[in-house]
């Protein structure tokens, strides 16, 4: 177990693991902040990914190439973000039970379609992303291989984590929204729409996890399952809150996960003789755990789950 | 008038199961199959078949149980996801105490495997209530994350300490024919958890309309600050509603082991829990409304493999189905009632059409003129 720890190349290789496990999570978490911090829950984080990864699946089988995989994949997690746009912005409705309803739907419709359009091809690898080394930076012992031999999506998170930190803290676009998630009714007052600012926190939001489903498939295991989120979206939303709603402490979270998911794999391949789930278990303790023991008092954006009504109470 | 419209308000959410049938016929034609033949078959072989019938029931009962540990506590405004959880608990707690405690008569021995499953889903609903009451918790993420940790502990007991020597896949021994619940249908695998279901929705909804532990439990989720005010402990209430969700969760996952499986298998439950949240909408979270929704969820599924093999269609149909349902009848809570607004509307439409009859009339009767 832990002889592995002398030699370079078993460090930069479990190092790469627990990045590559991380991914789908960093880009569920930051999406996951975004919409929170405008005041909208978004327990539909597990929905938007497998519905990215269904929508990746399909584009790639029909256009032939990667580039398509993630445009339908955007698309499908973005219809899934105006569902619940319109379920708990819209008609205001309690926004945990909108992220559900998505989630059953997205589980339910992904894997009728993906029978009927897959069908037999189901389980034939599909086009996908390939690592392309960055020059010079690549070559950098140990840590190198592990953050710029990477995939196009993987670069993407690398720009699109610190792009929404600025966002949320550097711009008046975010302290907007930032305002709207704490106390609307000032936002309000000062002439934000905050019935727009949600929505399209939302929009945002289910993008940007959807990416984490393309992820997924383009880059990392070339086919579609069914409920192949399995569960990814949930964690997501654990390492949100330890993060405390921010995309960088969120994004610590997420690598710490990830490295946790690459431990236990890690100690199955090793212990054969344990039955398997006894370490399969270990990524949703983690996460138990950690909200339990390390989240201490958290304060969460003020107005979350609030409906908010013009002139209500 | 104005009644018509409040009427149609009334069973918003069977128009919405409607919508969601006539949305999902289109999910059935894109297979290339009648939607009618495929309704036709999957409402004939769910309820109008002694053999379909069975099995409808076989599901309802862990359906509806799921859908009472929902409700309960959606009354207090807590939203328990983790059913799917203590189902797998409760089978658990059920299976070991029906495996690994000493021969004794059955009379006693199988009130002990029921209460061993209710306590050991009671248990999965009270620490997720016990950190949502004391530490302010979200008790949907913690729910959620112990659905994971609870499969993964029934998939480690049934594979590992609980496993039949030589089984080609994780499940225990046979529990013993003396402690298998009794069946309601003969010949069938219609056991009794369906009525205890029925029995227990029925003592919910008296509990929860006439004591004064219903009355707390609706004046927390209303608000809790002001229930604390009025020295209603909020705290051991929200533990303990937990606790009595968590065991109706446990009581599903014991009557699937001791009612229809009779062994503790991994992955038994094929996502009951989470079928308990749509039942608790369907219902409109009333127990009196559960049984029937849970009844109607369960023919779904049940004559969805019917329909499969007679029309050639995938089951998987039914779960997107299933999804549209949740979705329009969550849109339709969301679409309330409005007495005022209604009576405004309606007070416009009379007094244009009025207006337009009064120009009608004073035209017609310019016309008689010239």
């Amino acid at each position: 177990m832990i002889e592995f720890l002398t030699d370079p190349q078993a460090i930069t290789d479990f190092l790469s693991t627990s990045l590559r496990l991380s991914i789908p999570i960093i880009f569920a978490a930051v999406g996951g902040v975004i919409s929170e911090r405008s005041g909208v829950f978004n327990i539909a984080l597990e929905g938007c990914i497998l519905g990215g990864a269904f929508g990746a699946a399909v584009g790639a089988y029909l256009t032939g190439t990667p580039m398509g995989g993630l445009a339908l994949g955007l698309f499908v997690a973005l219809m899934a973000g105006l569902i619940l746009a319109g379920l708990a912005v819209g008609l205001a409705i309690n926004q945990l039970v909108a992220g559900i309803a998505i989630n059953i739907l997205m589980l339910g419709f992904t894997s009728y379609l993906a029978r009927l359009i897959l069908g037999a091809d189901a389980a034939s690898t599909l086009p996908g992303f390939h690592a392309i080394g960055i020059p010079g930076l690549a070559s950098i012992p140990l840590i190198g291989p592990v953050l710029f031999d990477q995939d196009i999506l993987t670069y993407l998170m690398y720009l699109l984590v610190p792009f929404s930190w600025w966002v949320l803290y550097k711009t008046p676009w975010g302290l907007n929204l930032r305002a709207i998630g704490d106390y609307p009714v000032a936002a309000d007052s000062a002439g934000i729409s905050v019935p727009k600012v949600r929505t399209f926190a939302v929009l945002a939001s289910c993008a940007m996890t959807g990416l984490g489903g393309c992820y997924l498939v383009l880059s990392q295991v070339f086919v579609f399952t069914e409920n192949m989120s399995a569960g990814k979206g949930f964690i997501a939303l654990a390492a949100l809150i330890l993060g405390r709603w921010n995309p960088m402490g969120a994004l610590l979270a997420c690598l710490f996960f990830g490295f946790s998911d690459a431990l236990q794999l890690k100690m199955q391949f090793n212990s054969p003789n344990v039955p398997y789930q006894l370490f399969s278990m270990v990524p949703y303790l983690a996460s138990f755990l950690a909200l339990v023991l390390l989240a201490g008092k958290v304060r969460p954006p003020a107005a979350i789950g609030i409906r908010y009504e013009r002139g209500g109470k | 008038m104005q009644s018509v419209i409040r009427y149609i308000f009334l069973f918003r959410t069977v128009w919405a199961v409607l919508l969601a049938l006539f949305l999902g016929s289109g999910l059935i034609l894109l297979a290339g199959v009648s939607p009618l033949t495929a309704y036709g078959e999957l409402f004939k072989g769910a309820f109008f078949d002694y053999w379909g019938l069975a099995g409808t029931l076989v599901k309802t009962s862990p359906i509806l149980l799921a859908g009472l540990a929902v409700i309960l506590p959606l009354r207090a405004g807590l939203l328990n996801i983790g059913v799917e959880g203590q189902i797998y608990m409760g089978g658990l707690f059920s299976a070991m105490a029906a495996l690994l405690l000493p021969g004794m008569s059955s009379y006693v021995h199988i009130p002990i495997c029921i209460l061993a499953g209710a306590f050991g889903g009671g248990i999965w609903g009270l620490i997720p209530g016990y950190l949502k009451a004391y530490h302010g918790m979200n008790e949907v993420i913690l729910t959620i994350l112990m659905n994971f940790i609870a499969i993964n502990i029934v998939s480690y007991v049934a594979g590992g300490p609980m496993m039949q020597e030589g089984a080609p896949y994780p499940y225990s021994e046979e529990i013993s024919q003396d402690l298998w619940l009794p069946w309601i249908m003969p010949g069938t695998d219609a056991h009794i958890g369906v009525i205890v279901g029925l029995a227990l929705a029925v003592i919910m909804f008296f509990v929860l309309r006439y004591s004064t532990v219903g009355f707390a439990l609706d004046m927390i989720g209303k608000n809790a600050t002001a229930a604390r005010y009025a020295g209603i402990p909020v705290q051991p209430y929200v533990v303990g509603v937990m606790f009595a969700a968590g065991a109706l969760g446990g009581l599903a996952g014991t009557f699937e082991v001791l009612g229809l499986k009779y062994r503790l298998y991994h992955h038994f439950s094929p996502g009951y829990g989470f079928d308990g949240i749509v039942v608790a909408f369907l219902a409109t979270v009333n127990p009196l409304l559960a049984p029937l929704a849970a009844f109607f969820l369960s023919g779904l599924k049940a004559g969805a493999l019917v329909m499969q093999r007679a029309a050639g269609l995938e089951s998987t149909v039914i779960e997107a189905i299933q999804g549209l349902v949740i979705i329009l009848v969550a849109a339709s809570l969301g679409l309330k009632y409005d007495a005022h607004r209604w009576a405004a509307r309606l007070m416009r439409r009379r007094k244009r059409l009025d207006a337009e009859l009064g120009d009608t009339l004073q035209s017609k009767a310019g016309g008689d003129e010239l």
